[in-house]
C-alpha cells in the first residue's frame, strides 16, 4: 500500500459570470453538501466583474472554512493594469492561500507557499522543479496536457500536489479583447457585463452549422464538457492528487457526489458516465487532450 | 544613436541574408525541430546554417537572436537544452526564451549568453516582467501584441528593461503560449511543437463556387473566390454567434504601426519586431527596406516617406491593433 493520501475533490473557480446572489447561494449550498475538498473562489477572467460580489465575498469564505473546505484565492488569468495589479498584491498580502495564474503573483508571493494554477504553464520537470522552488505547493497542470506528461511530472513530483481538471468546459483561451462583447457588437469599455446573460457561456458555432466554442468574456473554452471519469483510476494511480471540477449551471453537488463515488470504488465508471450524461443535457462530452488527441474528440470505452 | 532597434524574421538562411542586406540591425531566427514557435516544413536552421548565418551578420554589423520559445513536453528536454548548446556555439547574441524551465536551464548553464523574454511567455504586467528578471537576469522583454501604446510606456517606465514591440505582420488577438485552440482542432501543440494550424491538417474544399477553409475536422470559414481571407488559424476563423457570422477574434488583417514609430519611441521602446520566418524572402526585403527608410528619415528629424505595404499585410488590410484605442 502506498502512503499517498486520498484523492481530493476541488471545485474551480467560477469561470462564468453569475448575479452575485446566485453566486453566494452557490457556494453556501457548496459548502453545506459537496464533497469537495477544496474551493477556489475568485475572477479569473475580468476584472470589471470583481465589484459586484463583493460584499458576499467574506461570508462566504467563513461559511466555506466553517464546513471544513480548504479556501483558495484564484487570480486573474491575464493582467495588464495597475489597478489589477494593486488588486492581486492586495489579495497576496491578505495571507490565504493564493492560487496565482499570472506569472504577476509570483513576483509578489516572494516564495509564499501557493497554487500554480493552469494559466500558468508547467510543462516539464524543469518548470515543475522551478515553481516547487519558489513555493508552490501545487500545480494545476495546464488543461492540453497528455496522460503520458501528466505521469512524468506527477511521479518526480514529491510533495507538491498535482490537480487535474476532470469536469466542465476547458478553457483554451484568454485575451485582452471581449468576444462577448463583440458578439454583441459592443466595445469592451461599453459591454455594461453582456457575460452574465450567459450563465454556461455563449455558444460559437462553425459557419457549417457545429457548436465548437463557448465565449465567456474575454475567455474562450470548448463547447463540450470535459470529462475524465474513466480515467480516475489511471491518473490516481500515476500521481495525481486533486481533482478539479469547473462550475457550471448545473447541479454541481450531484456531479460532485458522481466523481466522488468513482474515486470511492463506490460506483463504476460507466454508471457515472450516464449519470452525469443526464445531468449535462445535450452538451457533448471531449477527452481527446489526455489522450493525446485533438481537445474536441472523445475517447470512450462506454 | 539609433532611433529603433530593427528586428527582423529569418525563416531561412535566403532570408536571414534578404534582411540584412535591407537594413536590419538584429535578424532572429530558430531550429529546424519543435524547439521554436515557428516549426513549419522548409523553414529554420541547423547547426551549421546557424553559424554561417552569425558569422555573415556579425560582418555586416547585424546581431542575431535565436528563437528556443516553446514549452517542452515533460520528458523531452533535451531537444532545448541542446538548441541552447548550439546558439551558444554559433556565437548567438541573445536566445528568446519562454518557458519556466529553459529558462531556468539558460539561467545555470549559459549565464553568459544573453536572455530575452518571448512573447510566447505573454509578460503583460510589470511585476511579471520584474520575475523574470529577477529570476533569470532577462535583459529583454518581447511585449504581448495586445497593450496599448500607454501601457507599453508604463511597463518601460516601472521595469527598467529593454522591450520590443511588434511593428508589422500577424495580429495574436490571444494571450500567447496558452492558446490551445490550434490543439483543440488537431491535436499538435503550438506551444510544444511550435506549429499553429499546421498545413498538414489545413484543407480547402471547394463548394458550390464558395471555399470553405478547414482545419482538422473544423471548418474555420467560408469565403468567396477572390475575398481577402486569412490562413485559417483558429482565430482568424469566421463563428456564428447569436445568429449572426463574423470574425469574432479578430478581422482578416495585418499589423502595421510604421505611421505611430514616433508614439514607440517616445514610450521608451528599445526595438522593433517585425513579424514572419513563414514569410516569403521577398516579404522580408520589401519589409525591412520600408522600415529602414522610415527609422533613417526619423533618426535625421525628418516626416518619413509614405510608403505602403499593403501587399504584404495579411488579408491585404492594415491595423494598428492593440496600439489602438477601442480595438477591445
Amino acid at each position: 500500500m502506498s502512503a499517498r493520501a486520498p484523492a481530493r475533490l476541488t471545485l474551480g473557480p467560477l469561470l462564468f459570470h453569475w448575479p452575485a446572489t446566485t453566486r453566494r447561494d452557490f457556494y453556501l449550498r457548496i459548502a453545506d453538501e459537496a464533497p469537495v475538498h477544496t474551493v477556489y473562489l475568485g475572477e479569473v477572467v475580468c476584472s470589471k466583474r470583481e465589484p459586484g460580489f463583493e460584499p458576499y465575498r467574506a461570508a462566504v469564505i467563513e461559511r466555506l472554512r466553517a464546513a471544513g473546505k480548504e479556501v483558495v484565492l484564484s487570480t486573474l488569468a491575464l493582467v495588464t493594469t495597475a489597478r489589477e495589479v494593486a488588486q492581486i498584491r492586495e489579495l497576496v498580502a491578505g495571507g490565504a492561500l493564493v492560487e496565482a495564474n499570472d506569472v504577476a503573483c509570483l513576483q509578489l508571493l516572494g516564495g509564499r507557499p501557493h497554487v500554480v494554477g493552469p494559466y500558468i504553464n508547467v510543462f516539464n520537470e524543469g518548470a515543475r522543479q522551478f515553481v516547487t522552488g519558489h513555493g508552490a505547493t501545487r500545480i494545476v497542470l495546464p488543461i492540453e496536457m497528455p496522460a503520458s506528461s501528466v505521469g512524468v511530472l506527477a511521479a518526480g513530483a514529491g510533495a507538491t500536489d498535482i490537480e487535474l481538471q476532470v469536469f466542465g468546459r476547458l478553457p483554451l483561451s484568454v485575451a485582452m479583447r471581449c468576444y462577448h462583447a463583440r458578439a454583441h457588437e459592443r466595445s469592451k469599455d461599453h459591454c455594461q457585463l453582456v457575460c452574465g446573460l450567459d450563465p454556461d457561456g455563449l455558444t460559437a458555432q462553425t459557419v457549417d452549422g457545429f457548436d465548437i466554442l463557448t465565449i465567456n468574456g474575454t475567455q474562450t473554452l470548448t463547447h463540450g464538457h470535459g470529462v475524465l471519469l474513466a480515467e480516475l483510476d489511471a491518473l490516481t494511480a500515476a500521481g495525481v492528487t486533486h481533482f478539479r471540477l469547473s462550475p457550471h449551471a448545473l447541479d454541481m453537488v450531484a456531479v460532485a457526489k458522481l466523481y466522488r463515488d468513482v474515486l470511492d470504488g463506490t460506483r463504476d465508471a460507466a454508471s457515472a458516465l450516464a449519470a452525469l450524461r443526464v445531468l449535462t443535457g445535450s452538451v457533448p462530452f471531449v477527452n481527446g487532450f489526455l489522450h493525446g488527441r485533438e481537445g474536441l474528440a472523445w475517447v470512450g470505452g462506454a | 544613436m539609433r532611433y529603433l532597434e530593427l528586428v527582423c524574421p529569418a525563416g531561412t538562411p535566403a532570408a536571414l541574408r534578404a534582411a540584412v542586406e535591407a537594413g536590419a540591425d538584429t535578424v532572429y531566427c530558430g531550429f529546424r525541430d519543435c524547439t521554436n514557435a515557428r516549426n513549419y516544413p522548409g523553414l529554420n536552421f541547423d547547426a551549421s546554417e546557424l553559424a554561417e548565418g552569425v558569422r555573415y551578420a556579425h560582418e555586416r554589423g547585424c546581431k542575431v537572436l535565436v528563437a528556443i520559445n516553446t514549452f517542452p513536453p515533460a520528458g523531452k528536454q533535451r531537444p532545448w537544452h541542446h538548441a541552447l548548446e548550439q546558439a551558444a556555439a554559433a556565437g548567438a547574441d541573445a536566445v528568446i526564451l519562454a518557458d519556466l524551465g529553459v529558462l531556468d536551464y539558460a539561467t545555470r548553464h549559459h549565464s553568459q549568453l544573453r536572455r530575452h523574454l518571448s512573447v510566447q511567455a505573454s509578460a503583460a504586467n510589470a511585476p511579471s516582467i520584474a520575475f523574470y528578471r529577477d529570476c533569470f537576469d532577462v535583459r529583454r522583454v518581447v511585449l504581448p501584441r495586445v497593450l496599448s501604446v500607454t501601457e507599453v510606456a508604463a511597463l518601460v517606465e516601472e521595469t527598467g528593461l529593454e522591450t520590443e514591440v511588434f511593428a508589422f505582420g500577424s495580429v495574436g488577438p490571444m494571450s500567447e503560449g496558452r492558446c490551445f485552440l490550434s490543439s483543440y482542432m488537431t491535436g499538435l501543440s503550438p506551444t510544444s511543437e511550435g506549429a499553429c494550424a499546421p498545413a498538414s491538417h489545413v484543407a480547402y474544399i471547394d463548394r458550390d463556387g464558395e471555399i470553405l477553409s478547414r482545419l482538422g475536422t473544423t471548418t474555420l470559414n467560408a469565403f468567396a473566390r477572390g475575398e481577402p481571407a486569412a490562413y485559417p488559424t483558429p482565430c482568424k476563423g469566421r463563428y456564428v454567434t447569436l445568429g449572426r457570422a463574423s470574425y469574432l477574434f479578430e478581422e482578416p488583417v495585418g499589423l502595421n504601426a510604421i505611421a505611430i514609430l514616433p508614439a514607440l519611441k517616445a514610450a521608451g521602446v528599445t526595438a522593433l519586431k517585425i513579424e514572419g520566418r513563414q514569410r516569403s524572402r521577398a516579404y522580408v526585403a520589401q519589409v525591412v527596406a520600408t522600415f529602414r527608410q522610415a527609422l533613417d528619415a526619423l533618426a535625421r528629424g525628418e516626416q518619413p516617406p509614405t510608403a505602403t505595404l499593403g501587399g504584404e499585410t495579411e488579408g491585404g488590410r492594415e491595423t494598428f491593433g492593440a496600439y489602438q484605442k477601442g480595438w477591445r
